[in-house]
């Protein structure tokens, strides 16, 4: 096997470790699919990077296990290391943790994979909004569609009432960690 | 390589997935992958035996490489580069004398471009194989290619724009191509503060005339709102005497981009009826304004380039000519617009919006006789959204761009970020299909997916971003493409292949609409060149001060004159090459040590002229570049170069002769 091939087995290994269902289980792809790992794609090839992206931003970061599973569970892998530039809220495990009881095992339900959908993404913004680029009274375009409010308060930047707390740059935009999630897909 | 997936080592990935989350997330619906049977399958679907032909040509826009790339399809074999708006060295186009004022402009000779869309002629909205058209973005200008040589013959540059991205989109029947403005700019432009720009500075969409060889013009330019002009296309059928044009930046903001030209829940689709335009154009109600531009074409006869400069341009405004322009509301920053085969639908591509809009052209003209506008910008009526709208097709992937149609009833959407094209089904909007493609799909092309009559067999989708597709060459990847069979309910991903600079667009035609009517020599009998010899009695050495003119001729496998001498230091030397050959596939080229240009490469009849300035005295070989026979390596010659008010004679000759004035 070639250097390259090795290479791609290794990063198949690290895909498969990341994503939330394998060719085995896809119901309409059958088990002998292509196994090249790229064929899932961005998100799941090796690739040097001297900073990282938004997903590997928050697979790297242990406050944000619970996004990361909904990302997961969602699909959204590609989407978070795709060329965007997208800002992400990014609510932490504390703010999962405040949702009412039951709310998110039921998001992360099979059945319910399209609501999750929309709820992790009505916390990414198309464009690269950087902390100082967040003025008070603005209304931010949400990729669901939805249009949130930033307010500049003394203690700090609120977006739709969640207050940021650290901003880490990334190469496909940039991230804003919050401490509530967004249901603004649910309503 | 061992393609078979190992089976063990996923079945403990899932393992630890489905421990850690405790969830079951795997996606219904096509997986856009192919198991090994279907792999044999997709490699038959893709392989032309030894001696066959592809299917399809299909031509990719180079990009920033300037150019226009031809393949074959399925196969994505490259079959010829054809230069447009770029110097291209394997065959002198941009440096031989007689293509040199092909790439002339205003600014001067500008020898690259950024060439984004191709576009076919058309007849009766079918694409008809004569000739295909290229826009350069950067320094305004389209080109014409011939499909009977693959030769640029023609380059007309726009004036009164700014990024040419709008173009050139053509009518049914090729009277015209547009081209819009993706800068709007003073016009005309002036030196004045650019935080001046609400107002002042103004978008253009030009109309060309396209079907004539040779006389391509600008019609008439529609002055519009400062905006950004993005693409556009045509109506057909009952939308016949339409063109479409997307358009952003409605904020009319002039930096940060980004950011500020998002604000606006929507932008605007152009609805622009250019029959009412002819009829403006004729009342005489606009103006002729003075205008600095080039109008080049390839002459067939001479094989040489003539460039004119154009002084004026004939504009209209809204305001003069009612009727002439409507806004379509279009949520934001649209991108593509793209009209289904039966000419009833606008698809317009929001890159930042969660749905696609699709326009009714009915409703459009209901809303237009009902005087239902929400706004009027500019004296140009904006329709009411609702009014207009057919439906929105929901779930269409994150950053939708560019529309194309199989004829059968399906569009098919890419979406950049979610890295996917989405299949739904016109009518009733619903999402039928997506695939994933790798990675980040901009434009995708069917053949003739654009026209009434879409060949819906196959689309290729072309990426932005290349990563790990193919082996690895060091930071600069070629971009990548990927063809997907479309014949089936289901999309399927049958082949990836590279592409050459940036294939931002392309299109598709049926190979036997091109193949059957291809040039294969040029008559000699009916070369004018005015250097040209049309045998190997004509050749002459002419000197015109310390200006030699060599008339050349090339068979294989000698040239006539071979030897030649009399060349001073400080002389301009012009070889002036005619291939004597009258058979297909023989081309001559002719390399000279030192010349700074490139080499000639002459097709059989054509003349072709390499300018070289000998800097020192000596002995100077030349040669034929192209392998034209088993003698090739003999076709040879030595030029002879003496000092600055040497007494050596000119004379030339071949096979110990010499000739002399």
């Amino acid at each position: 096997m070639s250097r390259f091939a090795t290479q791609r087995l290794a990063t198949l290994t690290l895909g498969l470790l990341l994503a939330a269902c394998t060719a085995a289980e896809t119901a309409d792809a059958p088990d002998d699919a292509f196994d090249a790992a790229s064929n899932r794609g961005q998100a799941f090839i090796a690739d040097a990077s001297a900073e990282p992206n938004i997903l590997a931003i928050a697979l790297g970061s242990p406050d944000h296990s619970t996004l990361v599973a909904a990302v997961q569970a969602a699909e959204l892998e590609n989407v978070l290391v795709n060329a965007g530039p997208l800002t992400v809220f990014a609510p932490t495990n504390a703010a999962f943790d405040a949702l009412p009881a039951g709310a998110l095992d039921d998001l992360l339900r099979p059945e319910n994979k399209q609501t999750l959908y929309n709820v992790v993404t009505s916390h990414a913004s198309p464009g690269k909004f950087t902390l100082e680029l967040l003025k008070d009274g603005m209304q931010l375009y949400q990729a669901t569609g939805h249009y949130v409010d930033v307010e500049v308060k003394d203690d700090g930047t609120y977006v739709n009432g969640a207050k940021i707390l650290a901003t880490v740059p990334a190469t496909n935009g940039v991230v804003h960690v919050v401490d509530q999630v967004f249901l603004l897909a649910l309503n | 390589m061992n393609r078979k997936p190992n089976r063990g080592l996923a079945l403990a990935g899932a393992a630890v997935v489905a421990a850690t989350l405790g969830v079951h997330a795997c996606q219904s619906g096509s997986s856009g992958g192919v198991g090994a049977g279907s792999m044999v399958a997709a490699a038959e679907a893709v392989y032309v035996p030894p001696g066959e032909y592809d299917e399809f040509y299909a031509f990719m826009s180079g990009g920033f490489s300037g150019n226009l790339t031809v393949m074959g399809l399925p196969s994505g074999r490259l079959l010829r580069t054809v230069p447009v708006f770029s110097q291209y060295p394997e065959n002198g186009w941009g440096y031989s004398e007689e293509t040199l004022p092909m790439l002339e402009t205003s600014h001067g000779f500008v020898p690259w471009d950024d060439a984004h869309h191709p576009e076919l002629s058309m007849t009766d909205g079918v694409p008809d194989g004569r000739w295909i058209f290229i826009n350069g973005n950067n320094t305004p200008r389209v080109a014409r290619i011939d499909l009977n040589t693959f030769e640029t013959t023609e380059i007309l540059e726009i004036p009164n724009s700014a990024g040419n991205h709008g173009s050139p989109f053509i009518t049914p029947n090729s009277d015209y191509l547009v081209a819009s403005t993706r800068f709007s700019v003073p016009i005309p432009n002036r030196d004045m503060s650019i935080e001046e720009y609400r107002g002042n500075f103004k978008g253009t969409l030009s109309f060309v005339r396209a079907n004539e060889p040779g006389n391509m013009d600008v019609a008439f330019q529609i002055l519009m709102p400062g905006y950004d002009y993005d693409l556009a296309h045509a109506g057909k059928g009952p939308s016949d005497g339409w063109m479409f044009f997307t358009s952003y930046n409605s904020e009319e903001e002039h930096t940060l981009l980004e950011i500020n030209a998002s604000r606006k829940d929507k932008d605007f689709v152009a609805a622009v009826n250019y029959r009412r335009a002819e009829q403006c154009v004729s009342e005489g109600v606009g103006r002729t304004m003075p205008a600095r531009y080039t109008h080049n074409h390839m002459d067939e006869a001479t094989h040489s380039a003539v460039s004119e400069m154009k002084t004026e341009v004939y504009v209209i405004e809204p305001s003069d000519c009612s009727e002439l322009v409507y806004f379509l509301p279009t949520p934001k920053s649209p991108h593509g617009v793209d009209v289904d085969p039966t000419g009833q639908y606008i698809v317009a591509g929001g890159k930042l919006a969660t749905v696609i809009p699709v326009h009714s052209f009915e409703r459009m003209l209901a809303a237009i006789e009902a005087e239902d506008y929400e706004d009027v910008i500019d004296d140009i009526p904006v329709l009411t959204y609702e009014s207009v709208i057919a439906g929105e097709v929901a779930n269409a992937g994150l950053g939708p761009l560019h529309t194309e149609f199989d004829g059968r009833g399906y569009a098919y959407t890419t979406a950049f970020i979610s890295s996917e094209i989405v299949k739904w089904e016109i009518g009733t909007w619903q999402v039928v299909d997506r695939i994933p493609v790798y990675y980040s799909v901009g434009h995708l092309m069917i053949p003739g997916g654009d026209s009434r009559e879409p060949w819906g067999k196959y689309l290729v989708a072309l990426n932005k971003i290349t990563k790990d597709r193919y082996l690895p060459t060091g930071p600069e990847l070629a971009h990548s493409a990927q063809l997907i069979d479309i014949s089936g309910d289901q999309m399927r991903l049958l082949l990836d292949f590279p592409t050459q600079g940036e294939p931002h667009y392309a299109q598709g035609i049926a190979a036997e609409l091109v193949m059957n009517d291809q040039t294969q020599f040029y008559a000699l009998s009916e070369n004018e060149h005015p250097w040209a010899a049309r045998s190997e009695a004509d050749t002459r050495v002419v000197r015109d001060g310390n200006q030699v003119h060599v008339v050349m001729t090339s068979i294989r496998s000698h040239f006539t004159p071979d030897n030649i001498e009399g060349f001073r230091v400080g002389d301009e030397v012009y070889f002036h090459v005619t291939n004597l050959e009258q058979d297909w596939d023989v081309p001559h080229g002719l390399a000279m040590i030192g010349a700074e240009t490139a080499e000639l490469l002459i097709m059989p009849g054509q003349t072709r002229t390499l300018k070289w300035v000998p800097d020192a005295p000596g002995i100077y070989p030349f040669y034929c570049t192209d392998f034209c026979s088993a003698l090739h390596q003999e076709m040879q010659g030595y030029a002879r170069v003496s000092a600055p008010g040497s007494t050596v004679p000119l004379r030339w000759g071949t096979g110990g002769s010499w000739n002399t004035n």
